[in-house]
C-alpha cells in the first residue's frame, strides 16, 4: 500500500491511495462529450438498411390497416375463434384490435426509428437570454400601471374602490353556496320509511296497509310458507306489491309498482334465513332476534349499514353474513351484531309473523332507518 | 234417492258419513301431499353394498353408523343428493383437512359405487334424492330467466359470471364453470358446506333448470371480449391497464429519450 499523495488515476488492483486534499477552487465546465457518429452516418450501406427498416415498419402499418378493413367486412360479430392462453374470443374483436394496433404501432415505431437512425442528431447548444427585464422597461411598466390608476380616478374616489371590493368579495358566495347546497338532498326520513310501512303514494309518503304485507320471493314474487323455509335456507325477499305477481287476486299486487321501483326495492330488500333455534346466542340480542322471528326464521334488511351494499353472503355453518364491498361481517345468531369490518350498527331486523294461511307476513315495519348511517338518524 | 233420504236419520248414518269423509280426506292427502324424497327404490342388496363401502372408506370421519364424529358431520338426513354431489364432484373423500373441501381433480369412485353409498346414506333418514334428469340437463331451460334468478340468489357469492368469490377465513364460493347440471341442482338442494339451502319451494325445479341453462350458456359463450381476467370486473381490468399499459408507455418514453448512436 502506497502512502505518497497522488492525483493520477488509481488502478483497482493497487489498493487505497491517500489523496492530497488538493480540490480545485472551481471545476471547469467539461462541455459536451465528443459526438459519436451513428452507423448510418458513416456507411451508406447502413443508411440504406435503416431506410429499409423504416419502410418495413410503415409497411407493417399498412398491412395492419388492411387487416382491419378485411376483418371488418369478412367476419360476423358472432364468429368465434379459440386463441391459446385467452380462450374462445370474438374473431371480429380480435382482428379489429390486432389490425388497428399494428396500424398505429407501425407508424409510431417507423417514425421513431427514422428519427433515431437517419434524421440529424448533432448536439447544438442554444444560449438562453436573461430572464430579467431591463431597468428601463421595469420603470416604464410601473409608470403605466400607476398612470392607469390615476386616470381611472380609482385612488381619488374611495367609494368606488370599496363597493368594487365588496361586489367582488360577495361574488364568491354564489359559488360556495352552490357547492355546499349541491352535496345532495338531506336524507330526512326517506330511509326510515320503506314499503314495509305502506304503499308509496308517489310523493314520498306511504299509505298504511289494511292487512300487513306478505313476504314474497325476489324475482318470482311468490308468497313464502313458513313451513317451506327449511333450516339452512336463505330467501331473498321483497314486500308484496313491489314486483308484479301475475297470480295475485288484487289488481295492485298483480301489476306491481310503476314508479320509483328501484328506489323502493333498494330500501325494502330483505334476507330471510332459518336457523336452528338452538343456534341463537343466549344474549339480549339473540333473544330479541328470536322473538321478532318465527320458529328460528329471521328477516334482516339486506342493505349494509356501512355504505349500503347488498349484504347477501350468508354462511350457513357459521351463521355469518358478509358484505361483499368492505367485508363487514354480521353475526345472525346475535341480532346481526357487527363482528368485523367498517359497519357501525347491526342490520335492522324486520319483525315477522304468520298469517291464517301459513304465509309469512311483516308484523311491523322496520323500527329504524335502513342502509348507511347518517347524522340525522338519531 | 227416497230410500237414502229416509235413512238419513239412522243412528249409523253419522258413522258411515264420518268414515266416508276420512277415506276421501286420506286418499286425497295421499294423492296430493308433497312426497318426502327418499331413495325408497334402492334394493336391500345395494344398501348393503353401500354400507360396506362406507365402512371401509368414509367411516373414519363420519363414524361407522354415519352419525358423525368430531372430524366429520352427521349424515343422517342429508339424502342421496348430498352424497352424489360431494362424491360426484370429487370433494369427498377429502384429500386433506382444511377449512373447506375443494372440488376434486378426479372422481375416485365409480358411478355405481357412489349410488350404493348414496342408497345406504339415504336409508339412514329421509333426505333429498338425486334429482330427476328432466330438470338437470338445461334442456328446455330459459337462460334469461335463469340469469335473473342467479343474480338475485347466487351472484353475491358466486359472482354474476359464476367465477366464484371469497368468503370469511379462507372459505370461498367455488367457480361454477364446467359443473354438471345435476351437481348444480344438488348443491342448491342440499347446501353443501357454507352454502345455504335453496329447496324446491324456494327455487322451483323449473327455475333451477333455468339457472342451469344460464350457467351452461355462460360456459358456451366463452369470453368474446378477450381475456376474462377472472371475470371480476373493473378492478383487475384497471390493474392490468395501469401495470402493463403504463409500463409499456414508460418503456417507450425511455427508448425515445435514449441517446442514439
Amino acid at each position: 500500500m502506497s502512502t505518497e499523495h497522488s492525483t493520477d488515476t488509481v488502478r483497482l488492483d493497487e489498493g487505497h491511495h491517500v489523496g492530497d486534499g488538493g480540490i480545485p477552487a472551481q471545476f471547469a465546465n467539461p462541455g459536451l462529450p465528443p459526438h459519436v457518429h451513428r452507423m448510418a452516418d458513416e456507411s451508406e450501406a447502413a443508411a440504406k438498411r435503416a431506410e429499409r427498416q423504416v419502410a418495413g415498419l410503415f409497411t407493417l402499418s399498412i398491412l395492419g390497416t388492411v387487416l382491419f378493413l378485411i376483418a371488418y367486412f369478412a367476419f360476423d360479430t358472432a364468429h368465434r375463434t379459440w386463441v391459446p392462453g385467452i380462450g374462445t374470443v370474438s374473431t371480429s374483436n380480435l382482428l379489429l384490435g390486432v389490425g388497428m394496433g399494428l396500424g398505429l404501432l407501425g407508424i409510431g415505431l417507423g417514425a421513431v426509428h427514422w428519427a433515431k437512425t437517419l434524421m440529424p442528431d448533432e448536439e447544438v447548444v442554444e444560449e438562453r437570454h436573461a430572464m430579467r427585464s431591463s431597468d428601463a422597461a421595469r420603470g416604464e411598466f410601473v409608470e403605466i400601471m400607476r398612470g392607469g390608476g390615476e386616470k381611472s380616478q380609482l385612488f381619488r374616489r374611495p367609494l368606488i374602490k370599496a363597493t368594487l371590493g365588496g361586489a367582488l368579495g360577495l361574488f364568491s358566495l354564489p359559488l360556495l353556496v352552490q357547492l355546499v347546497g349541491s352535496l345532495g338532498p338531506l336524507p330526512k326520513n326517506h330511509l326510515s320509511l320503506t314499503m314495509w310501512n305502506g304503499t308509496p303514494d308517489g310523493e314520498g309518503g306511504y299509505t298504511a296497509y289494511t292487512a300487513r304485507p306478505r313476504l314474497v320471493t325476489d324475482p318470482e314474487s311468490l308468497p313464502i310458507k313458513a313451513s317451506d323455509v327449511t333450516i339452512g335456507s336463505v330467501y331473498h325477499v321483497l314486500p308484496e306489491g313491489l314486483l308484479p305477481s301475475p297470480e295475485a287476486e288484487d289488481e295492485h299486487l298483480r301489476e306491481g309498482l310503476h314508479h320509483g321501483f328501484l328506489e323502493e326495492k333498494g330500501k325494502a330488500a330483505v334476507l330471510l334465513m332459518r336457523l336452528d333455534p338452538k343456534d341463537f346466542q343466549d344474549t339480549p340480542g339473540g333473544k330479541k332476534a328470536q322473538e321478532w322471528g318465527y320458529q328460528g326464521i329471521v328477516a334482516y334488511s339486506k342493505i349494509c349499514t356501512h355504505v349500503g351494499c347488498p349484504v347477501g353472503l350468508y354462511e350457513r355453518t357459521t351463521h355469518h353474513l358478509l358484505c361483499p364491498c368492505h367485508q363487514s361481517t354480521f353475526d345472525v345468531t346475535d341480532d346481526c351484531r357487527v363482528i368485523f369490518g367498517p359497519a357501525k350498527r347491526p342490520l335492522p331486523q324486520l319483525k315477522i309473523a304468520v298469517d291464517d294461511e301459513g304465509y309469512l307476513i311483516a308484523a311491523e315495519p322496520f323500527h329504524e332507518a335502513v342502509g348507511p348511517s347518517f347524522w340525522e338518524r338519531g | 234417492m227416497n230410500a237414502l233420504a229416509v235413512r238419513r236419520r239412522h243412528p249409523a248414518a253419522i258413522f258411515i258419513l264420518l268414515l266416508l269423509g276420512l277415506i276421501v280426506t286420506g286418499a286425497g292427502y295421499a294423492a296430493l301431499a308433497p312426497k318426502q324424497a327418499t331413495a325408497a327404490t334402492a334394493s336391500a342388496d345395494q344398501i348393503e353394498r353401500g354400507r360396506r363401502l362406507f365402512l371401509t372408506n368414509c367411516a373414519t370421519c363420519h363414524g361407522k353408523d354415519g352419525l358423525g364424529s368430531p372430524v366429520g358431520p352427521n349424515l343422517a338426513g342429508v339424502g342421496a343428493a348430498a352424497v352424489d354431489f360431494q362424491m360426484g364432484t370429487g370433494r369427498m373423500p377429502m384429500a386433506e383437512p382444511g377449512v373447506q373441501a375443494p372440488r376434486g381433480k378426479k372422481v375416485t369412485y365409480s358411478a355405481e359405487e357412489i349410488a350404493d353409498i348414496a342408497a345406504w346414506v339415504a336409508s339412514l333418514a329421509p333426505g333429498p334424492a338425486v334429482p330427476d334428469a328432466e330438470y338437470t340437463t338445461a334442456e328446455g331451460g330459459n337462460a334469461g330467466r335463469g340469469g335473473e334468478i342467479f343474480r338475485v340468489n347466487c351472484a353475491m357469492c358466486h359472482n354474476s359470471a359464476g367465477a366464484g368469490g371469497a368468503l370469511t377465513r379462507g372459505k370461498y364460493a367455488p367457480k361454477l364453470t364446467d359443473v354438471e347440471g345435476r351437481h348444480i341442482y344438488e348443491a342448491m338442494l342440499t347446501g353443501p358446506q357454507s352454502m345455504p339451502v335453496f329447496n324446491d319451494n324456494n327455487i322451483s325445479p323449473e327455475s333451477k333448470r333455468d339457472v342451469i341453462a344460464y350457467l351452461k350458456t355462460m360456459d358456451e359463450a366463452g369470453s368474446p371480449g378477450g381475456m376474462a381476467l377472472g371475470s371480476l370486473g373493473p378492478v383487475p381490468e384497471g390493474l392490468v391497464a395501469w401495470v402493463f399499459g403504463l409500463g409499456i408507455l414508460i418503456g417507450a418514453a425511455c427508448w425515445l429519450g435514449q441517446k442514439g448512436a
